[in-house]
């Protein structure tokens, strides 16, 4: 468990999911497959006794240099120096061979819950599904919602439930790929849980980084939020029609997200009222056309 | 918070260490973890008894080595400390700087018996 946002648990493992539009499926299946590799059972026999041919004269000669330790309870330091996010890098690294031989362009949508990763891609597939295939990976803690907003515009999705879990890992995106027959040339939306901290450390194979603010969460959220901004490609800055009302400065939130990561590219846009959305769509056209050898 | 994401990663490579070296449990942990590592070391500490129980880890001591955040400035090329990854180059004042230190976030080593 986790103070910050309530992750934690390992006991409701991620779940994935089809989209059932309307029948809000409550899949209680407590399937238990959480899958730690604990086979460990603490009695496995070490090869303590060593009855090789070669016997264990005390006086013996010197070839006989692999150290078995003969006490058993001698410590043994074991320089390991691997990095601890590997497994997740591994696996994304697998995610994003896949995406490049079939020329997939993978974006990942980063936000906090509302600022409108969902009506961002409703109102963009809307748009476009005519000229770019599509096809939408939902990541939340629970229900099928946007997976059923998405399903409703009939674009292939599917949904990943998280559980406790915060965010996506790229291993939830590799078994949620192999369930959909992603066609060549095509563009993959993940939108991530929403949280604007956690999901900032797992690679999940994407090409670019998209995060989402929206103005009314006010312009200090890139230095608040520092690690995501850090490590994204594309800031969009979402419900600008409000801006009118909120005392947010887009000019302010601009400088401070620059000031985080000053390669940051920005659009402005309203994904309910549609302003500015020709921007993106340029920006997407001409990025999942040129194979994104960019990054 | 991913901290049990990353304590269920030190689980699993110790797990793999320890059956490799054919050792029955890990009696010490060294970690090093880069302040600009995104994790919160509480976080860290809450998550740890549940994330080990039943494993090597168990009763496993566990040692940080932090490592203090340094980027290079791409502009003058001065190294400086960053506490955030906000902060400007003290020299020049800009932003464009590479992280060379403090998003470390591996295990060194194993004591096993
Ligand atoms: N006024 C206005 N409202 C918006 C805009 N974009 C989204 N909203 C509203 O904000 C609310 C949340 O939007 P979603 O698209 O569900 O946000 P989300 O980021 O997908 O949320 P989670 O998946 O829960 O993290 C909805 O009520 C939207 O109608 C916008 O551009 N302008
Ligand atoms: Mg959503
Ligand atoms: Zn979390
Ligand atoms: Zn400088």
């Amino acid at each position: 468990m986790c103070g910050t946002c309530g992750c934690g648990s390992e006991e409701n493992g991620p779940k994935i999911l089809t989209p059932t539009i309307g029948k809000e499926k409550h899949g209680h299946d407590h399937g238990k497959n959480h899958s730690h590799a604990h086979e460990h059972s603490p009695n496995h026999s070490h090869g303590h006794h060593h009855d090789h041919d070669h016997h264990h004269h005390h006086h013996g000669h010197h070839h006989h240099d692999h150290s078995h330790g003969h006490d058993h309870h001698q410590k043994t330091v074991l320089e390991v120096e691997r990095d601890i996010l590997q497994q997740n890098e591994i696996m994304a690294a697998r995610n994003r061979g896949y995406f490049d031989a079939k020329d997939v362009f993978a974006l990942n949508l980063v936000s906090s819950p509302g600022s409108g990763k969902t009506s961002l891609l409703e109102r963009t597939l809307k748009d476009l599904k005519d000229k770019i295939p599509f096809y939408v990976i939902e990541g939340d803690q629970q229900t099928l919602n946007d997976a059923n907003r998405i399903a409703a515009l009939d674009v292939p999705v599917i949904q990943i439930n998280t559980g406790k879990g915060c965010h996506l890992e790229s291993d939830m995106i590799h078994d949620a790929v192999k369930k959909m027959s992603i066609k060549n040339n095509s563009v993959l939306m993940i939108e991530n849980v929403g949280n604007l901290v956690c999901p900032s450390m797992f690679n999940l194979g994407e090409h670019k980084r998209v995060v989402i603010v929206s103005t009314t969460e006010g312009d200090d959220k890139p230095i608040k939020y520092p690690d995501m901004f850090h490590t994204s490609d594309i800031c969009i800055i979402n419900k600008i029609d409000l801006a009118p009302y909120l005392d947010t400065n887009i000019e302010e939130l601009k400088k401070n997200a620059l000031q985080v990561n000053p390669n940051l590219v920005f659009f402005e846009v309203s994904a309910t009222k549609g302003t500015g959305m020709e921007q993106w769509y340029e920006w997407l056209e001409q990025n999942s056309k040129t194979n994104p050898d960019n990054q | 918070m991913h901290e049990l994401s990353v304590a269920m990663g030190i689980v699993k490579i110790a797990e793999d260490e320890t059956k490799k070296a054919e050792a029955k449990k890990v009696t010490l942990i060294e970690l090093e973890i880069g302040k600009l590592a995104g994790v919160e070391f509480e976080s860290l500490d809450f998550v740890w008894p549940a994330a080990v129980k039943n494993t090597v880890l168990e009763n496993a001591e566990r040692k940080i080595d932090m490592k203090e955040g340094l980027a290079q400035c791409a502009d003058c090329d001065s190294v400086f400390e960053v506490e955030h990854f906000y902060d400007s180059c003290p020299k020049c004042g800009s932003n464009l700087k590479g992280i060379i230190q403090g998003k470390e976030l591996r295990v060194k080593a194993l004591e096993v018996v």
